[in-house]
This record gives C-alpha cells, sequence and structure tokens, in this order.
C-alpha cells in the first residue's frame, strides 16, 4: 500500500511543477484538478485507522469538488472573460520551475524531520504537502491575473488538506468537511468576482486593479 | 577478465555498430505508417551511408582544418560512447568508476566539434545553429547529470555498468538494500523520473521533433541539420553514422534502465534488442503526434528534464538519509513518531 501512496505522492509533487511551468490558463486548471484527484485518492491509500465509510465519504467529497466541480466553475470562468492564457508573469516559467525546485528541496529537507502524530504514514506526506502549499503561495505572488492567482489558492488548500492526512485519525469529519466547504464558497465567489471584474474592468489583472476605473491613470 | 564476459562486450558493440542506423529506419518506418504511407526501407540509412561513402567530399576555399577534423572527431566521440555504455547487462569495453562523466564529456565533446566546425564555414546561417545548439545543449547536459546521479545514489554505484546493472522491481522500490531494510519504497519513483529526463535529453541530444526537425532545412527552428549543411560525401557519411550511433547509446541506456533481466545472456539481448524497437517506436510516435516547440518553448521543456531529474535526486538523497549507512538525526523523528 505504501509504494503505491509513495507514487501517488510523488506524481502529486509532479502537477506542482506542472503548475507553474505552464502558461495556458486551461493547463493550470488541469494540472490543480488532477492535484485534486490524487488527493482525494490518498486517505484510501495511506492506511488511516478510521471506519471505511468514512474514508470513501471523505474521498468521494473531495474528488467531486476538486476533480470535478472546481476546474468546472473554473474553465467558465476563463470562458466567460475570455483569457486564453497569463500573458505577462511577474516571473517567467522556466524560472518558476526552477523556483520551484529550489522549494522543493527545502520542503524535503525540512519535512523529513518533522515528526508524525500518526505512525505508518508514508515518508513524503509532509514534505509534498509543505511543497504544495509553498507552490501556492509562490503562484499568488507571481502571476497577475486573478484566475491563476485563485489556482494558487486552490494549490495551497491541496496541500494543506494533504497535511491533514496525518492528522485525519484525531480531528471530526466535520472539520475536515468544513473545509472543503470552505474551499467550494471561495471557488465559487472568486469565480463570480473574477467575471464581474472583468466585465468593470476589461482585464482581470490584478497589479492594474490599485487604480479605480474612472481616476485618470 | 575472463573470457566470455568480454566476448560478450566485443558482441555487444559489434551490433551497436551493425543496427545503430537500423534503429534510424525502425523510426521512419513508424512515421510513414501513421501517415499512411508505405516508407523507406530499414536500411535506408546504410544505404545512404554506402551512397556518401562513394562520393569524395567538397571544401569550399574559406574553411580551414577545423572543418575537416569535425566529422572524424565527431564520429570518434561517438564510437567511444558504444564502447563506454554498457547494453543488455553486459559490462562495456571500457568501464571503471566514473565513467558516467566521460560519457557526458564526450556527447559535450562531439557537440563542441560540430559547433566548431559549423562556425568555422563562416555562414551565418550555420553560426545561428550553432549557437541554438550551444543554448539547448546547456540545459540538457544538466538533466542528464543530475539524472544519472540520481540513480548512482539508488543503486549505490558511480559507473554506468553499476547503474544499468540489476532489475527493476518497482514495489520493493529498486533501491539499495540498505533503503529496503527501512522500508523506503520510492526508489522506483526515483527510477521512472530519471527515465523520463533521459528520454528527453534523448530526444533533443538526437535532434528529434519537439526540439528539432531531423527532416528539414527550413531555417526557422532547425538545429543540428543546419549545423552539418556544408559537409559532403564521406565527411557527411561519418557525420549520419555518428548520430545513429549517439541515438543508439541514448536509446541503449533508457532500455537498460527499464528493461527487466532474465539472468540469460541471449535472452538479455533479445529483451533488450525487444526494447530498442519499443524505443524507437516511442520516438516514433512522439514524432508523428506532437509539433515540434517553438524555439522559446523548447528551453522550457529541458528546464522541465531538469526539474524532473532534480527531483529524482532529491527523492535518492532522502531515501539515503532515510534508508542510508548513516541513520542520523534527519531520520530518527519518523522511525520514532508515537501518537501523543
Amino acid at each position: 500500500m505504501n509504494a503505491w501512496a509513495e507514487g501517488f505522492l510523488v506524481l502529486f509533487m509532479i502537477t506542482n511543477l506542472w503548475l507553474l511551468g505552464s502558461s495556458r490558463l486551461l493547463s493550470c486548471i488541469a494540472a490543480v484538478s488532477v492535484q485534486g484527484v490524487l488527493l482525494a485518492a490518498l486517505p484510501l491509500l495511506v492506511g488511516i485507522d478510521a471506519p471505511p465509510w468514512r474514508l470513501y465519504l471523505q474521498a468521494g467529497v473531495s474528488l467531486g469538488l476538486k476533480g470535478i466541480a472546481f476546474p468546472m466553475l473554473l474553465t467558465r470562468a476563463v470562458r466567460s472573460v475570455d483569457a486564453r492564457r497569463e500573458m505577462e508573469p511577474l516571473v517567467g516559467y522556466s524560472l518558476s520551475i526552477i523556483i520551484g525546485v529550489a522549494m522543493l528541496a527545502g520542503s524535503l529537507a525540512t519535512g523529513i524531520r518533522l515528526s508524525l502524530p500518526a505512525p505508518g504514514m508514508p515518508a513524503l506526506l509532509v514534505p509534498s504537502a509543505m511543497f504544495t502549499a509553498l507552490t501556492g503561495l509562490f503562484v499568488i505572488v507571481s502571476r497577475r491575473s486573478a484566475i491563476v492567482q485563485a489556482l494558487g489558492y486552490l494549490a495551497m488548500e491541496n496541500g494543506i488538506a494533504a497535511f491533514g492526512l496525518a492528522l485525519a485519525e484525531h480531528e471530526p469529519l466535520l472539520v475536515e468537511m468544513g473545509t472543503l466547504l470552505d474551499a467550494f464558497m471561495a471557488v465559487f465567489v472568486m469565480g463570480i468576482t473574477i467575471f464581474h471584474i472583468n466585465r468593470e474592468f476589461d482585464h482581470i489583472e490584478t497589479d492594474r486593479l490599485r487604480s479605480l476605473k474612472d481616476a485618470p491613470e | 577478465m575472463s573470457a566470455e564476459p568480454a566476448l560478450r562486450s566485443v558482441v555487444q558493440v559489434c551490433l551497436a555498430l551493425l543496427l545503430a542506423p537500423v534503429l534510424l529506419g525502425v523510426i521512419n518506418r513508424v512515421k510513414a505508417w501513421f501517415a499512411g504511407r508505405h516508407g523507406p526501407p530499414l536500411l535506408q540509412a546504410w544505404y545512404d551511408i554506402a551512397k556518401l561513402m562513394g562520393k569524395s567530399a567538397v571544401y569550399s576555399r574559406t574553411t580551414g582544418w577545423v572543418f575537416r577534423a569535425g566529422p572524424v572527431l565527431g564520429l570518434a566521440a561517438s564510437l567511444l560512447c558504444v564502447a563506454l555504455v554498457p547494453w543488455a547487462g553486459a559490462t562495456s569495453l571500457l568501464a571503471f568508476d566514473g565513467d558516467l562523466v566521460l560519457l557526458a564529456g564526450l556527447l559535450a565533446l562531439g557537440r563542441f566539434i560540430t559547433i566548431v566546425a559549423a562556425l568555422d564555414t563562416g555562414s551565418a546561417f550555420e553560426g545561428m545553429g550553432a549557437s541554438r545548439e550551444a543554448w539547448f545543449a546547456s540545459l540538457g547536459e544538466p538533466a542528464l547529470l543530475l539524472g544519472m546521479a540520481a540513480l548512482a545514489r539508488v543503486r549505490g554505484s558511480v559507473s554506468l555498468a553499476g547503474l544499468f546493472a540489476g532489475s527493476v522491481d518497482l514495489s520493493r522500490g529498486a533501491g539499495t538494500p540498505s533503503w529496503a531494510a527501512a522500508g523506503v519504497t520510492f526508489g522506483g519513483a526515483v527510477l521512472i523520473l530519471s527515465a523520463v529526463a533521459l528520454f528527453i535529453v534523448y530526444l533533443a541530444e538526437n535532434a528529434r521533433i519537439p526540439v528539432d526537425d531531423p527532416n528539414t532545412h527550413l531555417e526557422l527552428t532547425m538545429i543540428h541539420e543546419v549545423m552539418v549543411l556544408d559537409h559532403g560525401g564521406v565527411d557527411l557519411a561519418y557525420i549520419q553514422y555518428g548520430a545513429s550511433l549517439k541515438l543508439w547509446v541514448l536509446g541503449g541506456m533508457i532500455v537498460s534502465l527499464l528493461a527487466p533481466r532474465t539472468g540469460t545472456w541471449v535472452l538479455d539481448v533479445a529483451v533488450a534488442l525487444a526494447g530498442m524497437t519499443v524505443v524507437g517506436a516511442a520516438t516514433g510516435v512522439a514524432e508523428s503526434v506532437m509539433a515540434r516547440l517553438r524555439l522559446l518553448r523548447v528551453p522550457q521543456l529541458l528546464v522541465a528534464a531538469l526539474a524532473l531529474s532534480a527531483l529524482a535526486l532529491c527523492l535518492a538523497l532522502l531515501g539515503a538519509g532515510i534508508g542510508g549507512v548513516s541513520l542520523g538525526s534527519a531520520a530518527a523523528p519518523l522511525t520514532a513518531g508515537a501518537p501523543p
């Protein structure tokens, strides 16, 4: 079982590099949704000591939201604002990947030193969770388009959820469901907001939102 | 070295020398099949080389000895690569500890010779190709070296023979025995990541499609073809033969990495030959279904290969930290983690 979990976690890390390296918005969305699917499969693989129905429920809800609902919402947002690709990121794609590798090395070096409360967890769980959260943060600060920033937020949330897996035996199901609901509301609101920003300002570049539309540039 | 392993090494080199151009034929047949054509015969590359060997080379008055030395030295570097890289489980003719660095050096030497010969013509066209070749190589080479470093860490050996020895058992983690004892299970992931990175480097080094188009002389993104435009006759035959040897060597590395070992040498050779056919077919499929990348996107592909290699190396170092001889403070909390 653990070999499968480690394999999934390696793929999980690769989706981060994919998110960092792709310029097309739809490809970024695909990266984050694949990440969500992998994350949904993890509770079934890591050997959590909990009743099976709970694990299946958690995996199912997480798959439905992160694998299907979020990508659909964001794809609709992309279609409605007619934006195909991130134009000029503040940090270029090749450099982003290299910075990603540096973050990866950092999270592996530090994450492996943290002790987990639950024994038998895959060794890569904490490092990959940290790497995903860092990637999300980096994407939020280094991209201009509001949609990619929303994706960065989602990646960060994925990282935190992966981290939470380590504690899944101790936290009630209600907490898991609560965080999923929060993420759902956030993406829902962001999708609507992006649409409205685009309608008011004709673009979704956040660093140009500092000036009001009717103020002289 | 007793007689039999030496014989295997010689047979392996002879196979490479004979079959390398045939691998090109396999790729072209797969591409033709995808396009609905019949395609050239499998031995077409040999026919081309034979035809070119019968012609004499023409030299421009602006070129010097560097231009004439280029094809010969390039072929020599490729031949040394063939003698250096083990194939199908047999040790290579020139095996020694640390030969993986020499392999990277030989690849770089062959490239340098080609670049210098291209610059010697004084043609702006060839200078452009040379500049691109150097640019992409500077990104591809770290990917190759990091990938091999990761493999060296997993296999616990710094020679190519050790790197490509041993069969693959993905569930047990393909790592060193001390890894297996410590329950490290991502040796297989290291192996696959390095293999994917190696495949991208293989495409880039051999000027195959997402990076370069081996069939065209159009100027927009071509790299390797433009550098050899001024060579003709015997020189061109040397270049083509050297290129096919390089294709064989890098393809063979991927096969040695992933192909299972049976224990019997003859069967191993058969498996490796089948593997080479698969690699050739995979190249043909990749060339048929993908478009050539825009020039500015190529570095991104190579940086992605670099990232995969770096991930593999990080995982390999991590595994060594957990399962290696020095179970230091880094890994102690991991094994001692108990519920509070």
